[in-house]
């Protein structure tokens, strides 16, 4: 999707060497969700169409409040409706806004294997840059939070970009701006940090004990979190209790790739000494006879 | 609204009930979280469904549709008999000690005076005994049995928690938290809000609903102070300046009450409407009507209303009966209408019974709809399958469609929950030929005008004189309307004689031609023209006050004065002088409103509701508007009994009424007017076993987003929802298409399956709901669907005639 020249690159698909930065002081960012505040009207739903222009097909009731039921390549993000009793006879209606998690540890941009289309930016953003995508899905695998999608229309990868258009001028992404509530917050990540602790305590006070603030280590934290009502049970709500990068993305871009280079390298040179030694491969006469 | 959408942040309860702010009203509930963040106030829900509001809510009460009556009645005998009411502000603010007349009873459902044939009262019997002064007699140790405390503590001990929990299916224990948890804010330095909106008003008894809770806020002393009051949430973003300048027939702009056959003299009309005071030196307000209707009369007929035609009093139409939405469609259906001008409103959505509605719509001659979007009353004549069943070739009536104008399209005001009215610039032009609302209005009277002026006829005077004084007779300017409903000065203003100095000659307060400041200068010579009382001092002599955007709160109360103007008199709370006591000190230092300074109310964070030099020993009460000067527990108003009762819906689950069960006459509310033709449509419980209920989705606006592909994919389609109890004994799984059924018409639909409803224990036994939200029809970009209210029953509150969308009963199967 972007393609920012103002953000400074950090990390990039497919790329070993870094980018050269010559800015340093750009603050890590993060966009916080408060559960308790949320009251899933979707207005951030269709704040984030109109601001990137996108529009989803008009579907079809499948018997729930979710619409669209899912991510798709044209929503970047859906609320999703969980009717849930933590303790029995105890109903309550969690109500979460799915979308990109922005990981710190971003496992799209590990598995993806086209230099260039996925990109992480100094302030914490990972994004996707449509022009780089060849569409493999990859990034679909390496995601702990099965937030990419692919389309079918161009066959290229889509997800929230933290309106990184926005932010990089000082905006704030179109879904905090909208939120009638003030359920979503947006700033550095070390003030959401504080901010959502802060909001845990209050929940805990008024009686939601294990309230806590999502911002999970196994991808070295995230650029978007929750304050949920029930942080000892994320599952609750569809989101992993323990996200990481999957091991196969680590397997196959940590070992296995210098291994994999190593022996595309020793085949060449193998075919390099084959050929001196034993030269071209003599292409039989067979084409006349086969043409008459 | 009592108080404003801002003032919510002051609370420390907010009860939601009859609404769903969170769903319906998401910009004004950050009011709600916000007090719930920053004065961790607590948010209590009640509702028959677990709704977007319960989700974020402290605590969750379920209650059948159609009995809030019965659960207020059982808080109020809870307050009374455990004795958690705020008993110095029912004394100074209500009319608790007032004697009541020796002949008022009440007995099996009926309050004295009923009259069976006529489904109506005489309520001589109700109301005040006076003594020869002409005052209330009263009684201030509140032990006399006829005073109106101990009438109203006799008429709601029969609301026990046993008997309100077999009327509302609402579980004991959670009827008495809740119970507890309202108590609690009758200590002098707590107080709670209530939000409610159509989920109260739209049943058979929707007035009497609004009445219980109004009476439980001043048991607890919550009316007129910050965080406190009743408060309506507003649907439509304009829908409090449609009622405030009277877009229905009952009223005349600012809530005048407006003539009838009876009426037949100016004098008699201002006499039956001037308040005269019930107690000493009460204010008394509505004394001064005869100078708001002189005035509006001003503004109607200018120069050609003067003393000497009664202000031109003969020319205002005299209503000889109902006119309301209903009894309109009722003589729409009986043949007896031949033209409707539908502006701005889409009947066949949204008024009950669309089989009747579509059937008088067709005996019309013409049809005129002035609308931005193709509406379905505008294609009530097509046919579109099952969604529309209807025979072209058999109606005859000549539609006409008007494009209008949308919000956005043009200038004017918006006038929100809060009173607050709101200045705004069109932002686009409207598309095509689409014209704002205004400029058509005025082109059919010009044109009109000419007719009469060319063809006479009978009565022309109340066209051919009405004022019209604009620049452009076919395109009044929305600044021209603003001023003039403002008002200016005919004549030169003069001060009243100085009751200290009668000698001293009277001073100019405002000069002839300038904008009034207030409705206070209002006079009833014809020297002063007004065209909506209340909104007075909106465009006074300063300018257009509703343009300010001065987002400052110097007091930190949610006040923001120099926002906008909030009718009446910039004032944000209503009866405001309530929030201190007897002495002017505010009941809670920390929430300090007004206060009585030595020699002054004024100085606050708001416009004083009173007159400013009334200091608090003068014993003028808060509630300027009633004679009495205080609040009503004991209301004489109301058409169905001066104390609220509970009567079941017109299609009730139980078939009873737990109150009085052996009186059949008095199930539903004995005095709500009922068409022939209409008692036979209701259903009976056999047939159609569950309770209904119709309801909005924050996703969209009635029946206008669904032409909004935004708004439509966020909610696409058409949907029903019931619990997965009834589910399972229906066979009916997640998504399944059903079909539900009234007396009156049917939807089909998917099926949304929920534990958010839940089956309750009614009298024994188990109740179920079906939940049907509206939105849908056969015009839009969403997936086109049935009309809800196709089921819904054509009968409406005894006292507005708002019509029972919210409790009716169905039967459900897979289609």
């Amino acid at each position: 999707m972007s393609s920012l020249q103002s953000l400074d690159v950090v990390a990039r698909s497919a790329t070993t060497l870094p980018t050269p930065q010559i800015r340093t002081a750009a603050p890590h960012v993060a966009k916080l969700i408060d559960e308790s505040k949320c009251i899933g009207c979707k207005a951030c739903q269709v704040a984030c169409m109109n601001w990137n222009d996108l529009r989803d097909d008009i579907g079809n009731n499948v018997g729930v409040y979710d619409n669209p039921s899912d991510l798709t390549p044209s929503s970047w993000t859906v609320m999703k409706f969980f009717e849930v009793e933590p303790t029995e006879g105890n109903l309550e209606w969690l109500i979460r806004k799915d979308g990109c998690m922005h990981c710190e540890d971003p496992g799209c941009l590990k598995a993806c294997p086209s230099p260039g289309a996925i990109v992480k930016y100094a302030n914490g953003i990972v994004d996707f840059v449509s022009e780089n995508c060849i569409g493999c899905g990859y990034c679909v695998k390496g995601c702990p939070f099965d937030v990419p999608r692919i389309s079918q229309k161009d066959n290229k990868a889509y997800k929230c970009t933290l309106c990184s258009d926005r932010v990089s001028v000082g905006l704030e992404p179109a879904c905090v701006k909208t939120c009638p509530t003030g359920a979503i917050s947006y700033g550095t990540k070390d003030d959401m940090v504080a901010y959502g602790n802060r909001r845990a305590e209050e929940l805990k006070e008024r009686g939601h004990q294990n309230a806590g603030l999502y911002n999970p280590e196994g991808v070295g934290g995230t650029h978007v979190m929750y304050v949920l009502k029930h942080a000892d049970k994320p599952q609750l709500e569809d989101l992993p209790a323990n996200p990481s990068v999957s091991p196969l993305v680590s397997l196959w871009k940590g070992t296995t790739k210098p291994l994999a280079v190593a022996s595309m390298l020793g085949a060449m040179v193998l075919g390099f000494f084959h050929y001196m030694k034993v030269g071209p491969i003599e292409e039989k006469e067979k084409t006349e006879k086969e043409g008459a | 609204m009592t108080n404003s959408w801002t003032d919510i942040k002051n609370t420390d309860l907010v009860l939601i009930m009859g609404g769903n702010a969170a769903e319906a009203h998401p910009c004004g509930f950050k009011w709600v979280t916000e007090a719930m963040q920053q004065r961790k106030a607590k948010l209590i829900v009640v509702d028959p469904r677990f709704t977007r509001s319960a989700a974020v809510a402290d605590y969750y009460a379920p209650i059948r549709v159609g009995t809030d009556i019965a659960f207020l009645a059982g808080v109020i005998n809870y307050l009374l008999s455990k004795d958690r009411i705020h008993l110095d502000y029912v004394k100074l603010n209500t009319d608790a000690t007032f004697l009541t007349k020796e002949g008022y009873a009440f007995e099996d459902g009926f309050f004295s005076g009923y009259n069976g044939e006529r489904r109506s009262y005489d309520k001589s019997t109700w109301g005040y005994q006076t003594g020869k002064d002409g005052y209330v007699l009263t009684d201030d140790t509140l032990q006399n049995p006829l005073c109106v405390f101990q009438q109203m503590k006799k008429h709601y001990a029969r609301y026990t928690p046993e008997l309100v929990s077999r009327i509302t299916g609402t579980p004991q224990d959670q009827f008495l938290k809740v119970c507890e948890m309202l108590a609690a804010t009758s200590a002098p330095d707590k107080v709670m809000t209530i939000c409610y909106a159509l989920g109260w008003t739209q049943h058979t008894v929707g007035s009497q609903n609004i009445r219980t809770m109004a009476m439980i806020q001043l048991l607890l002393g919550n009316m007129g102070r910050p965080g406190g009051g009743v408060n309506a949430l507003r649907g439509h973003a304009n829908v409090q300046g449609i009622t405030d300048m009277c877009a229905y027939s009952e009223v005349l702009s600012g809530y005048l009450s407006a003539p009838t056959d009876a009426d037949d003299t100016r004098a008699k009309y201002l006499e039956t409407r001037t308040g005269k005071p019930l107690r000493p030196n009460q204010m008394a307000f509505t004394q001064n009507f005869p100078k708001w209707h002189t005035s509006l009369m001003k503004a109607y007929y200018g120069n050609a209303a003067t003393k000497d035609n009664q202000f031109a009093y003969d020319w205002l139409p005299k209503r000889d009966a109902a006119y309301d939405i209903l009894a309109m469609f009722e003589r729409m259906h009986q043949g007896k209408m031949n033209g409707f001008l539908c502006q701005g409103f889409n009947p066949l959505a949204a008024v009950p019974n669309k089989k009747k509605l579509s059937a008088g719509l067709a005996k019309l001659k013409f049809l005129v709809v002035m609308d931005p979007l193709e509406t379905e009353t505008s294609e009530f004549w097509k046919n579109y399958g099952p969604l529309n069943d209807v025979d072209p070739t058999k109606i005859a009536t000549e539609v006409f469609r008007f494009p209008t104008s949308c919000f956005a399209e043009e200038t004017g005001t918006f006038t929100n929950s809060s009173r607050v009215i709101s200045w705004k610039e069109k932002a686009v032009d409207p598309p095509g030929l689409a014209k704002p609302d205004s400029e058509i209005i005025a082109r059919l009277f010009v044109k009109l005008r000419e007719m009469y002026a060319k063809d006479g006829g009978t009565l022309p005077e109340p066209i051919a004189a009405l004022n019209w004084p604009y620049i452009n007779a076919s395109a009044p300017h929305p600044a021209e309307l603003l001023r003039e409903i403002n008002g200016r000065a005919l004549a030169d203003v003069m001060s009243p004689p100085d009751p200290k100095n009668p000698a001293a000659p009277p001073t100019v307060l405002v000069k002839a031609g300038d904008q009034l400041p207030g409705f206070a200068m209002l006079r009833d010579d014809g020297s002063t023209s007004c065209g909506n009382w209340i909104y007075a001092g909106c465009w006074g002599p300063t300018g257009n006050l509703t343009a300010r955007r001065d987002n400052s709160d110097p007091t930190g109360l949610g006040v923001f004065p120099n926002w906008g103007f909030a009718w009446p008199a910039n004032r944000r709370i209503l009866y405001n002088r309530a929030s201190a006591d007897a002495n002017g000190k505010p009941w809670d230092p920390s929430r300090k409103y007004l206060a009585w300074n030595g020699s002054s109310w004024a100085g606050g964070a708001d416009i004083p509701d009173i007159r400013p030099d009334a200091a608090p020993e003068q014993g003028v009460g808060a509630f300027i508007m009633n004679p009495e000067g205080v609040a009503r527990l004991h209301a004489v108003g109301m058409a169905e009994g001066p104390f609220p009762e509970h009567y079941e819906p017109f299609e009730t689950p139980v078939g009873v009424n737990l109150m009085c069960p052996t009186n059949a006459k008095a199930v539903s509310n004995p005095a709500a007017r009922v068409y022939k033709g209409d008692l036979e449509a209701f259903g009976r419980k056999e047939e159609f076993p569950y309770a209904a209920t119709t309801y909005r989705l924050t996703e969209h606006l009635h029946y206008w987003t669904k032409h909004s592909r935004s708004n439509a994919i966020v909610q696409p389609a058409p949907f029903v929802e019931i619990g997965v109890d009834l589910a399972k004994e229906k066979g009916i799984r997640q998504g399944d298409r059903v079909r539900v059924k009234s007396n009156r018409g049917e939807v089909v639909a998917a099926c949304v399956v929920t534990k958010r409803m839940k089956a309750l224990d009614v009298n024994g036994k188990k109740v179920h709901h079906v939940g049907i939200p509206i939105h849908w029809g056969f015009k839009g970009v969403t997936q086109n669907g049935y009309l809800a209210n196709a089921l819904t029953p054509f009968v409406g509150d005894a006292n507005s005639q708002t019509p029972e969308f919210k409790a009716f009963l169905v039967n459900i199967e897979k289609a």
